[in-house]
């Protein structure tokens, strides 16, 4: 009992630390209290399948960015599609950054085509490319410095997020329920 | 229709659009986004509102599950960016072919994206992340939806002052730009159609209801026929169709619906609905010559939501099943056959019974809570897929030419809304509109939806109702399949015209209208056969007749081309595009009269014989071609090329009158030799 109540208290201040420092915001309470006793760990559930999913996209954006050149195209939906998810748990750092290195793709492809425009005009390049925006980053280093950041804040809320699971698990459900308003 | 029942809230089984009292719990929704982790949120937060969710991270299984479980779903909540598929497509696939609301969503809230959602007809846009209290709402648009379709069939269903309102409102739309005025009367009538339809449902909901088949629906016509239009009384017309079962009542209702409908033929109740019809009876009969064709196809696409595609279904499911009467009286798709007398003898001969039993099978109105012919609709709604089927369908059925086939085909062919309009009929889709106005017969009777859209349609464009089951098919597809379930009562009449007149229209360059005056010169033209044909078929069609010699009055001037001698009557009416309908039946017998005049001369003489057969025609059934009818056919003004403007009319007619002939040289309508137009 004891213990348990220790548990809880570590638990519930795990997670306003979350909320405190601004990896969390409210979407990931919105998520809490979906959870019922039918789906007693969604919150859980919708964490892990997050992950798992965006995992996989985080390699694929940085072999992208290892890519030269850039193609924003595609550097663009991959952050739209990262940034979807994290909004849907509520990550509210990862969310932030995905947005700003979203925003780099589509200026980067904005300042493309216009540099290609100023080609074509010159005449300097004879044929069209279909994928202007494979023309090199003006700024690699931009997209490559907002990366390492999303990074390290996709890592450490998961971290965190594993841990306070963990407890919560060990805690039971009653923790999870309850949360400050 | 489906009525689904889960839960009961959604389905509209009965014809009223009261939902249980679970409702909105229990509503159908498919969830699509490539996004397992919103996918997961989703599914839980629409669990949590109660409703039944069925998610999918793939467009392309989604819309194989929407297609298999044509009715499984109430609603569809779809993601913007996939990679398999747009969401925008995806909802526009499913507009078209379930006509399903659809809300998008998307973590991208820029404006661009969401006016992309409201042009592509999401019905709303909801962005990321979606919280459950947008959730919570979202049965709303469901209600609305069918709300809406309940409303037009209700409209059209309610009866003639419903119709009567409308339409000094779309007389006025035809003193203005015809296209724009056609467009919206078109859609009313349309809308109206629909309701009619389903008002019908609705009202004999009470009683057993009788199926107005194709065969029925002709027996009845013959009936009325006989008696003639104005002694028709249901008591007599019970007497004289001898049906065992059939109480006075049921004759009572169907003969309203009837009169509704040749009113509309006539150009008096435009806004049936059938947009097509509007459009084209609506437009200045003879004057619209220019823009009928365009307009037509424009208020076509414009009205109808799903046009091409239901149109297309309708068609096909109408042609398809009509039996064997290829109905269509000018070969709906096959310019060529336009001038064809023979089919158009066929036409005249089969039109109706075909149309019914075309338009029976039909379920237009699907999701639509209405018997029948919401069926109908529904399939229309269904169309893309069932279009391709469907036309093959009735392009097999309808012509035994193989004519109406043709014109299915053309019409299922999810073209452009307009297009498909002019495509398929090329004369006929803008026929069909026509037809779908009334609704009122309907029940089952899609053959008789058909015809009547054909006959609505016909009477503008080509008397062809007999003999179109293929414009009453066609008719179908264009009005919306709300309209379809009402109209039952072309019953061969107008697919036949329809088709003559799609046939008309598919003429090389003329627009709908063209054609189907061509092919209702065409029909007439043969010396005079077919006006025997039309006397004959009389009782059949009762559009036919007068449609067809209304229509041929109009066709005559709106293909000009050809029949340079529709004579200045015909111009007259022409000129009336905005003048109602009625006003143009005067003229139409007034045409009939200038027509004799012209000589038959050549081959441009088509569009004179015919003229002269009209008049022949008129005079000889002045008696029908004075009644509605008669007007419907002068308002078939659709009938005129767009491309000949109201000066070439002028001009041929005029030198028609100085000598027959010039025609030709005027409007590239080379050969208007009934059998073959070169399209």
């Amino acid at each position: 009992m004891e213990r348990n109540q220790q548990l809880r208290r570590q638990l519930a201040s795990m997670r306003q630390s979350l909320f405190d420092q601004g990896h969390l915001d409210e979407q990931f309470i919105l998520l809490e209290e979906l959870q019922d006793d039918a789906n007693p760990n969604f919150v859980e559930e919708v964490v892990t399948l997050h992950y798992r999913d965006s995992a996989r996209l985080i390699t694929t954006i940085e072999r992208a960015l290892e890519k030269s050149p850039l193609d924003f195209n595609k550097l663009d939906g991959y952050m739209h599609q990262f940034k979807g998810s994290s909004t849907s748990i509520g990550a509210q750092k990862v969310k932030a950054e995905s947005t700003q290195l979203e925003n780099i793709a589509r200026q980067e492809m904005e300042k493309a085509q216009l540099h290609l425009l100023e080609l074509m005009h010159s005449f300097q390049v004879k044929t069209l490319s279909k994928n202007n925006n494979n023309l090199i980053c003006m700024n690699p280093s931009r997209c490559m410095k907002t990366f390492q950041l999303l990074k390290r804040d996709y890592a450490t809320l998961r971290r965190k997020l594993e841990a306070y699971f963990q407890l919560a698990r060990q805690a039971g459900p009653n923790e999870i329920a309850c949360r400050p308003k | 229709m489906n009525l689904n029942n889960d839960k009961g809230s959604m389905s509209t089984a009965s014809s009223s659009v009261t939902v249980s009292d679970q409702f909105p719990a229990g509503l159908r929704v498919l969830v699509v986004d490539d996004d397992p982790t919103c996918l997961r949120i989703l599914e839980k937060m629409l669990g949590t509102c109660l409703y039944e969710v069925t998610k999918c991270n793939r467009a392309e299984i989604a819309l194989d599950m929407l297609r298999t479980n044509k009715n499984g779903y109430d609603i569809v909540i779809s993601d913007v960016h996939m990679p398999d598929m747009d969401g925008f497509k995806l909802l526009e696939q499913v507009g078209l072919e379930m006509d399903l609301p659809v809300i998008m969503m998307s973590a991208d809230d820029s404006k661009q994206v969401v006016m992309k959602g409201v042009t592509h007809g999401a019905c709303d846009y909801l962005i990321k992340p979606v919280r459950i209290e947008a959730l919570k709402n979202i049965w709303q648009h469901v209600v609305r939806k069918r709300k809406n379709e309940w409303k037009d069939l209700e409209q059209s269903g309610s009866v003639e002052e419903g119709d009567r309102q409308p339409k000094p409102s779309e007389e006025a739309d035809y003193s203005s730009s015809a296209n724009e005025g056609n467009w919206r009367t078109s859609k009313r009538r349309k809308d109206e159609e629909e309701e009619m339809e389903e008002r019908d449902d609705t009202s004999t909901l009470k009683k057993p209801r009788v199926v107005w088949s194709v065969e029925l629906h002709q027996q009845f016509v013959s009936a009325v026929n006989q008696l003639g239009i104005d002694k028709a009384v249901p008591k007599k017309i019970l007497e004289l169709m001898n049906v065992p079962g059939l109480t006075r009542e049921n004759v009572a209702s169907h003969l309203q619906k009837y009169r509704l409908y040749l009113r509309r033929l006539s150009g008096v109740s435009p806004h049936q609905g059938n947009s097509f019809i509007s459009s084209h009876s609506q437009e200045p009969p003879y004057g619209s010559l220019s823009s009928l064709s365009g307009l037509d196809f424009q208020t076509l696409a414009a009205t109808g939501q799903i046009p091409a595609q239901s149109l297309a279904t309708l068609q096909a499911a109408g042609l398809a099943r009509s039996a064997a009467k290829p109905g269509l009286p000018m070969p709906l798709v096959d310019q060529r056959n336009i001038f064809s007398f023979d089919n158009q003898k066929l036409r005249f001969g089969e039109g109706q019974p075909q149309h019914m039993s075309s338009g029976k099978q039909m379920n237009l109105l699907h999701g639509i809570p209405t018997t029948m012919d919401s069926k109908q609709l529904v399939n229309l709604h269904h169309s893309a897929q069932s279009l391709g089927s469907l036309n093959m369908q009735a392009s097999a059925h309808g012509n035994p030419s193989g004519q109406s086939s043709p014109l299915l085909m053309q019409m299922a062919q999810p073209q452009s809304r307009g297009q498909i309009l002019t495509e398929t009929s090329g004369g006929q889709v803008p026929r069909l509109p026509t037809s779908v106005g009334h609704p009122i017969l309907s029940n089952g009777a899609a053959g008789a939806m058909l015809a009547r859209n054909g006959i609505g349609e016909n009477s503008r464009g080509t008397g062809y109702n007999s003999v179109s089951q293929t414009s009453s098919v066609l008719n179908f597809p264009l009005n919306h399949s709300a309209e379809l379930p009402g109209n039952s009562f072309p019953l061969g009449s107008t697919p036949g015209i329809s088709a003559g007149m799609s046939t008309l229209t598919t003429k090389g360059g003329f627009q709908e209208e063209i054609n189907s005056d061509i092919k209702g010169s065409g029909g007439f033209m043969p010396s005079y056969d077919i006006f025997n044909d039309l006397q004959q078929h009389k009782p059949h069609n009762w559009e036919l007749q007068n449609v067809g010699f209304a229509f041929d009055a109009s066709q005559h001037s709106n293909s000009l081309q050809a029949s340079v001698d529709v004579t200045p009557s015909v111009l007259v009416n022409q000129g009336y595009s905005s003048s109602p309908r009625n006003v143009q039946n005067s003229n139409v017998s007034a045409m009939g009269k200038p027509i004799f005049s012209v000589g038959e001369g050549s081959e441009h003489g088509n569009a004179l014989n015919v003229g002269q057969h009209l008049n022949s025609l008129l005079v000889d059934n002045s008696t029908r071609v004075k009644s509605e009818r008669v007007t419907d056919t002068s308002c078939q003004p659709t009938l005129l090329p767009q491309h000949f403007g109201q000066e070439d009319l002028m001009s041929a007619i005029l030198k028609q009158q100085d000598g027959l002939g010039p025609a030709e040289n005027d409007f590239e309508f080379d050969g208007y030799s009934l059998d073959n137009i070169p399209v």
